[in-house]
């Protein structure tokens, strides 16, 4: 079945009710994906399918026919967001710093402090109480536009 | 530049921020198998025969009679089965392990095994447990003349139920059968213990058990002592089929199987003058241990110890029971039984002011330990004690008493809570450890040498940091080992807020060593001229240092950091439910090596400390964990977390490492009683948690008095 994973083309053969997260992970070798419940809760599974977050716990694969999926490897470690999240100390264990990374970069540039709770609200981390992904959320989105495009 | 007190780029940062961080689930080795395991299905009962409906090609199947050594999960007492023979003590044991190369034969196999079963009458009320774990009391001064002296007597019981620790990475392990032993990779605290069980489970010596700890998705006290038991399983298997084996939970396995902090009920007799000074302190204390002893003596020990508070009293009884009932057995989990019991003494001393019709602030600094008080165990604090410092400076930057003020009568409440947390092992804890760390000299710095682990908190850096300056070399220079029993002494297990100030002095005093071996020369200079150098150090603590075991007298830790906590909310006046608007946090810590690691410890546990007070709630039903899932088991998401400002102070202690203490555990101890003598400022008496919207609805409501301050 072919979609577009991190910028390119990919045919992958796997079951269509195999869910996302298990075909990134094995199919594909991308194990940055990470499973936290399997129930689509904790938003550890976030990756981008066609723009918007999901939980890649709950798409069968099927799902993602033509789709254009980013996983966390697909931002090459370039994304300001990876860069605030090391300083601030927005990761923690870093289980839930992919999909929370994933999730934070789809939202609006400039989000208010209400539209980053809001955007992140499913995705769970348990180590940081959320005040130092906050603040790397408002640093990544505080950089100059002409890095952020990099 | 010194790197201590700066906020120095984490040693894995960059790995978990690009998906590089390799868990335990994210490794695969040649031929690997997956593993599960077939579990109870009654809380108590004794096993009669198993039934495996299933063709068994493929599978490999391990019972107790595969267990080559002690069929034990070896931690304080050998109490634990690592798998039932007969008897059958609570929900979700483990019985039986499969192991196939495809997960989904393994659930249909799961699903074609039948387990037959005698069952007994369970026992899931401590009151009524027949089998005590342990019993402690603390006694100091005499009761019946501090009560004698009281103008009155203030009682009350509280209560605390179950939480789940929810690192979000499940427990998980993969055993690879090599070089006549075996070797574990897995999500952990605490190579070691794992590492001690492995050898007696197996019968295997020393150099034929190897533990290497894998990034680790979070732990909170849930990966201390459980993890011994799924690597159990896991070599188990791979002994059996002699090819790696992956064992990693789902979420609802983690759940129903692993270890949660201890439900409590404490009951508190206070005697009290008019003015306010404490005259007699008395306080019962019950846990629930579950079925097997797991931790269950150290974490009522710890419970016991704080169970007073931070408050200076000349008559204090503490008596604490842990006892067996038939659910799965509780174990560690941050703040080890200190949440439970300063939970009860925060909302005790709460209603204590109410009753004297006094302000909760003024009462509190009235028995705020000083320098020179004795603690419950006759305990003398240094001037590193900061009770009064942390009271006033969060009462002032929260501006708590004007907020009571205006909002009597409204649905916003204030309340706060004045605690303290021990750092390092109880009583004579590290001398038995005398954990040992070790450094190596680098062409460029220097390598660490530490059996402990990065499990979020930052260990790598933080002990970088401290070596880096004492050798007087850049943070950068210095590497971390990793957390591999064949590489690592044991420094002890990563618990007890002791990584820092326990294992990071001993690491302070390795690169002391080095730094004067090296005099003058450059580390190249010196590794040319005399070859390789390692510097091992064992744990040696402040002389003077004293306790007694037996009659719970001495010096309970080291050190203790203090804090306040203020907690603001809002009440619906529909749905009764309470949400927490902001957090003031004033947290005295010695010194933060890592300013934003010590605050992301102190946000973390304060957001843990929220959910124990109102969400996280199990729900045990017939001894099974009734809500083991994330869709109905409610942990703080972005939008149940108020805003936490944080404020660090630091008094150094003058044996930890750049003056550290402990930091990882205290933040959980005080959100709970801050948010329940919040809503006891909206007239609602309550006094278990988590405070959920029915039980503040059910309980009582009061007239809060207006206090004299």
């Amino acid at each position: 079945m072919r979609f577009t994973l991190n910028g390119k083309a990919r045919d992958v053969r796997a079951a269509p009710m195999k869910r996302l997260l298990d075909v990134l992970r094995e199919e594909c070798g991308l194990t940055g994906t990470k499973e936290g419940c399997g129930e689509g809760e904790c938003g550890a599974c976030t990756v981008i399918v066609d723009g918007l977050p999901v939980n890649s716990c709950l798409v069968p694969f099927a799902q993602a026919r033509g789709s254009v999926v980013t996983t966390i490897e697909g931002l090459k470690g370039r994304h300001p967001l990876q860069d605030a999240f090391v300083v601030e100390g927005g990761a923690q264990c870093g289980i839930c710093t992919p999909g929370m990374i994933l999730a934070a970069a789809a939202l609006p540039r400039n989000a208010s402090l209400e539209e980053i709770r809001t955007g992140l609200a499913g995705n769970i981390c348990r180590c940081t109480g959320y005040m130092a992904i906050y603040r790397a959320v408002k640093k990544a989105s505080a950089r100059p536009p002409a890095r952020r495009r990099r | 530049m010194a790197s201590v007190g700066r906020s120095v780029p984490r040693k894995e940062g960059r790995d978990k921020v690009t998906g590089r961080a390799l868990y335990v689930d994210d490794l695969a080795f040649p031929g690997m198998l997956h593993g599960r395991t077939v579990r109870s299905t009654i809380p108590r009962g004794e096993i009669l025969g198993l039934r495996l409906d299933f063709d068994r090609t493929g599978f490999t199947v391990a019972d107790w009679h595969d267990v080559p050594g002690r069929n034990t999960v070896a931690l304080i007492e050998l109490d634990q089965p690592c798998l039932a023979e007969r008897e059958i003590r609570h929900f979700a044991e483990p019985i039986l392990l499969l192991a196939h190369q495809d997960r989904e034969k393994l659930i249909e196999a799961e699903r074609s095994t039948a387990i037959d079963y005698r069952s007994l009458d369970p026992i899931y009320d401590p009151a009524r447990s027949p089998l005590c774990f342990k019993e402690i009391s603390i006694d100091k001064g005499d009761l019946a003349r501090g009560f004698a002296e009281a103008d009155i007597v203030v009682e009350g019981e509280y209560s605390t139920g179950h939480q789940e620790q929810l690192y979000i990475e499940t427990n998980g392990v993969i055993a690879v059968p090599e070089n006549g032993g075996v070797t574990v990779y897995g999500s952990l605290q605490c190579p070691y213990y794992v590492h001690r069980a492995l050898r007696v489970l197996l019968d295997l010596p020393d150099e034929k058990v190897r533990v290497v700890q894998t990034e680790t998705g979070g732990g909170f006290g849930g990966k201390e002592e459980y993890p011994s038991m799924i690597a159990g399983h896991a070599a188990l298997l791979a002994l059996k089929s002699g090819r790696p084996v992956k064992l990693v939970y789902d979420r609802v396995e983690d759940m129903v199987a692993t270890t949660k902090r201890h439900p409590a009920v404490i009951r508190h007799s206070t005697g009290v003058k008019r003015d306010g000074r404490l005259t007699a302190i008395e306080i019962d204390v019950l846990m629930d241990g579950g079925a097997y002893m797991t931790l269950s003596p150290v974490v009522l020990s710890r419970g016991v110890i704080h169970a007073t508070g931070p408050y200076r009293c000349e008559n204090v009884k503490v008596h604490g029971r842990v006892v067996m009932t038939n659910t799965p057995p509780n174990g560690a989990f941050r703040g080890f039984g200190a949440p439970q019991t300063q939970f009860a003494a925060e909302v005790h001393m709460e209603r204590i002011a109410e009753a004297l019709g006094m302000d909760a602030v003024r009462l509190r600094e009235a028995n705020a330990f000083r320098p020179g008080d004795t603690t419950a165990t006759g305990q003398k604090l240094g001037k590193d004690c900061s009770a009064v410092k942390v009271l006033r400076e969060a009462v002032k930057r929260s501006d708590f008493r004007a907020k009571r003020r205006a909002w009597r009568g409204t649905n916003r409440g204030i309340g706060l809570s004045l605690f303290f947390h021990g750092s390092g092992f109880t009583g004579g804890g590290e001398v038995k450890l005398a954990s040992k760390a070790s450094l190596e000299l680098t062409e460029t710095g220097a390598r660490i040498l530490v059996a402990s682990t990065e499990i979020g908190q930052g260990t790598r850096t933080m002990h970088a940091q401290i070596v880096a300056d004492s050798l007087g070399i850049p943070y950068e220079n210095v590497e971390v080992e990793a957390a591999d029993t064949a590489k690592v002494p044991d420094s002890g297990p990563t618990v007890a807020s002791r990584t820092c100030m326990v294992v990071g002095r001993i690491l302070e005093r390795c690169a002391a060593e080095i730094r004067q071996k090296l005099g003058k020369m450059s580390p190249r200079e010196y590794l040319a001229a005399h070859g390789p150098l390692v510097v091992t150090k064992e744990y040696a603590g402040p002389d003077g240092l004293y306790w007694d075991d037996d009659s719970y007298r001495g010096d309970a830790y080291g050190a203790y950091g203090w804090a306040c906590d203020v907690v603001e909310v809002n009440r619906d006046p529909v749905t009764f439910e309470i949400r927490p608007t902001r957090v003031t946090t004033v947290q005295e810590i010695g010194k933060a090596i890592h300013p934003i690691l010590a605050s992301g410890q102190i946000e973390g546990g304060t957001a843990q400390g929220i959910g124990y007070a109102l969400l996280e709630e199990v729900a045990m039903r017939d001894g099974r964990m009734d809500n083991a899932q994330l869709t109905n088991y409610l942990v703080p998401t972005t939008l149940d977390t108020p805003e936490i400002d944080v404020t660090i102070l630091e008094n150094p202690y003058e044996h930890g490492p750049y003056g550290a203490k402990g930091v990882g555990e205290m933040p959980i101890d005080g959100p709970a009683p801050a948010v329940v003598n919040a809503i006891r400022s909206l007239g609602f008496d309550v006094r278990s948690i988590p405070a959920t919207p029915e039980r503040i609805m059910e309980s009582s409501t009061f007239q809060v008095p207006s206090s004299k301050s």
